[in-house]
């Protein structure tokens, strides 16, 4: 599903991705851990196609199709969903209403017929119990007065009303209090499958435990220095990163 | 280059719509302004004498005045005496029907979207429409009669209700309030004129339609609404312009009078031409003073502005809340693309016990453009219980341009209850990112979040024009995030 190769990029000629290896298969879920600064939040918006990232070389695959050819909008129609770690609040847009013009242009997009308003507030109540939201979220603005806790079960709520193929889940578990990350944790379990692929960015191994990861990735200075499964999760968090650097 | 910016760039070429002119022929009086261009104006319109005395005392006044310079407005001083002061159709028999008018004429307003035979009309809005110095023609006028509601130029009303405009000319904004209204009541041309009578719900919204054609001419008109008591009216007006390079001024003045239990709306969607986009050059200075007395208990006075035209924006709609329980309203959202400048805003006067006033702007920047909120907040020592609710909200798109908040308030009354809201935000690469990770385009994802932010003002809009304010508010922002 997803290819990626020797891929070297960066910001602002900084060199931060110095040859990244992953491919992701359908129905797997792929964890990246690293310090800060190790290039796991830029590997994410090169996915994505954030601007002001330059890709100087190396290649990036999604069902074939070259990603980095693609402009943001594109990449999000094709089936890439990005949890951001920092939620942007946009006042006065309504969250329902936000959310319903992304389906919107997702069912467009794959020649499919729109949602009206009525059919979409059944489906979105729907997904509100998933992750045990209130229904006043649906009438605020988007993320405007969420708590952080808030605006990332609304990420997830996003994610579960647009169905991507692959999911990216940047820091998803932090701001979270235990009970809060149980509940997104299941979340995302339920709406794994054999088709849907996630790369999940943290730090900690917390979220990890939850959602038991098919491959954990370290990162270290813009390489990926060794995979493994959760008893890789389980070493760094006794050892630290350090027994990986040279 | 940003991909944002490219698209930005590419919808930027768009051009100001309405920037065709007609060529029609009109009669304008040769650029200048003294004693005699006045007199010339009065007899052009057979005004009587009190009228003609009025105006020569405004101009007497005007002349001692200096131009007042405390907006955060930046442009090159006004040359009063390059500009013509009245432009006006050749005369003709006088028009009984739409027969008679130009078709020409007939074409523009077709053009600008505001068919003036009756078969095509917009349901339910009667419009008086104001080309250069003269109002063309006003429809639904029988229709409007058989509820008793005088709605007609200002010409014709000095003619036909002389009692009426007499009594309340000037009585809100007198003749000297300031250099811009002094200078309108010396050389006012037409303009509109609104009468609702006692316990009279105007059964349909009256909306005049002001254009501005002939080269170096001003527009000065003067809308004067009277609403008696239990009576309730929604009034609109929209503005356009020719595109020219130099710059043209509007000066209006806007009287409303609202008896005990009356209701006057009054609704605006200004969009004036507002200059070269890339160079600045030409548009509209729009210096307008705009003024509601609530005289009556009871009555309430709404204001709700949608300014996206116009190079130059110097307008404050005011409410003076004489009456006890009564209610003034201000909604506005400015724009200001480019090199556009608005300073724009409301004073509340709270006189009356238990008087209430809402401020809800919204400013948006962009370009080089420069948007100013400068409001002014006032509670007498009589006005016992009186409350404000303010809200000024400013929105910044690009690196260039400006946003500043000037709220005075002034309270002599311990008993009242103030808030004042404010806030200013960007709409930055990170929202525009998170609605194209969403699948959302960046064109898509401008309109929304500014849509969002105005919202609460296109609320207050009637129906068919919160849908055009909309698609203004589009079209006058495409290309301007970079």
């Amino acid at each position: 599903m997803l290819e990626i190769k020797n891929l070297h990029a960066g910001v602002d000629g900084k060199a931060i991705l110095k040859g990244v290896e992953l491919v992701i298969k359908p129905g797997e879920l792929h964890a990246i851990m690293g310090r800060n600064g190790s290039g796991k939040s830029t590997l994410a918006n090169i996915i994505t196609g954030r601007e002001n990232y330059e890709v100087t070389s190396g290649t990036v695959n999604f069902n074939g199709n070259n990603l980095l050819d693609m402009s943001p909008e594109n990449r999000a129609l094709e089936g890439i969903f990005m949890s951001f770690q920092y939620p942007v609040v946009i006042p006065g847009v309504n969250n329902t209403y936000f959310l319903r013009a992304a389906l919107n242009s997702k069912l467009k997009h794959n020649g499919l017929k729109e949602v009206n308003a009525a059919d979409f507030m059944r489906l979105i109540r729907e997904k509100l119990k998933l992750v045990e939201m209130d229904e006043k979220y649906l009438i605020r603005a988007v993320n405007d007065g969420f708590s952080g806790g808030e605006k990332k079960r609304n990420e997830i709520l996003q994610m579960l009303t647009l169905e991507p193929q692959l999911s990216i889940l940047d820091e998803t578990d932090s701001g979270l209090d235990i009970d809060a990350l149980k509940i997104v944790a299941q979340g995302i379990n339920n709406f794994r499958n054999s088709e849907r692929s996630f790369l999940a960015i943290t730090h900690y191994q917390r979220l990890l435990e939850h959602m038991k990861p098919d491959f954990i990735h370290v990162l270290i200075d813009g390489k990926i220095v060794k995979s493994g499964g959760m008893d890789l999760a389980h070493e760094l968090e006794q050892k630290g990163y350090s027994w990986l650097e040279e | 280059m940003s991909k944002n910016t490219e698209i930005i760039d590419k919808a930027i070429g768009q051009e100001y719509e309405y920037g065709f002119t007609t060529d029609i022929e009109q009669e304008t009086i040769a650029p200048g302004l003294n004693e005699d261009v006045i007199k010339l104006i009065s007899s052009k319109k057979n005004e009587p004498q009190w009228l003609l005395d009025w105006r020569l005392k405004a101009y007497d006044q005007w002349l001692k005045m200096d131009e007042p310079d405390w907006s955060k407005l930046n442009f090159s001083n006004i040359d009063f005496q390059s500009i013509s002061y009245y432009a006006a159709l050749k005369p003709k028999e006088k028009l009984s029907s739409l027969d008679e008018v130009d078709p020409e004429l007939l074409d523009t307003y077709n053009k600008l979207g505001i068919p003036l035979e009756e078969q095509k009309m917009l349901a339910n809005v009667a419009v008086d429409a104001v080309f250069d110095s003269v109002s063309v023609t006003t429809t639904f006028k029988e229709e409007l009669q058989k509820h008793g509601v005088i709605f007609c130029s200002f010409s014709e009303a000095v003619k036909n209700h002389p009692k009426i405009i007499k009594k309340y000319l000037g009585s809100v904004v007198p003749a000297t309030d300031n250099y811009f209204a002094a200078l309108n009541s010396a050389v006012f041309s037409d303009g509109s004129f609104v009468y609702i009578p006692k316990n009279v719900r105007c059964p349909m919204e009256l909306s005049t339609y002001f254009r501005i054609n002939a080269a170096n001419t001003g527009q000065f008109e003067r809308t004067l609404i009277v609403a008696e008591e239990g009576s309730h009216v929604s009034y609109l007006e929209g503005c356009t312009a020719p595109m020219r390079d130099e710059n043209q001024l509007h000066a209006a003045v806007v009287e409303l009078v609202a008896h005990k239990d009356s209701e006057i709306k009054y609704s605006t969607v200004q969009n004036w031409y507002p200059g070269d986009p890339k160079t600045g050059k030409g548009g509209i200075y729009n210096f307008v003073t705009k003024r509601g007395t609530c005289l009556g208990d009871n009555s309430k006075i709404s204001w709700t502005q949608v300014e996206t035209g116009s190079a130059l924006t110097w307008k404050y709609p005011s409410c003076i809340l004489k009456g006890d329980n009564s209610v003034g309203e201000f909604y506005s959202v400015a724009l200001s693309n480019n090199f556009q400048q608005a300073d724009t805003g409301t004073k509340m006067i709270h006189i009356g016990k238990n008087t209430k006033s809402t401020i809800i702007s919204k400013g948006i920047s962009a370009g080089k453009g420069q948007n100013t909120y400068r409001g002014g907040v006032k509670i007498m020592k009589g006005a016992e219980n009186a409350r404000n609710y303010s809200q000024c909200d400013s929105i910044l798109i690009g690196e260039e341009c400006g946003a500043h908040t000037f709220p005075y308030i002034d309270v002599r009354n311990p008993s009242a209850q103030m808030e004042h809201e404010a806030s200013t935000s960007r709409i930055g690469e990170d929202q525009l990112f998170y609605c194209n990770q969403r699948g959302i385009s960046t064109e898509d994802a401008v309109s929304m979040i500014v849509n969002g932010f105005c919202k609460k003002v296109f609320n207050e809009l009637p129906m068919e024009f919160a849908v055009e304010a909309q698609k203004l508010m589009e079209v006058s922002l495409e290309g301007s995030v970079g």
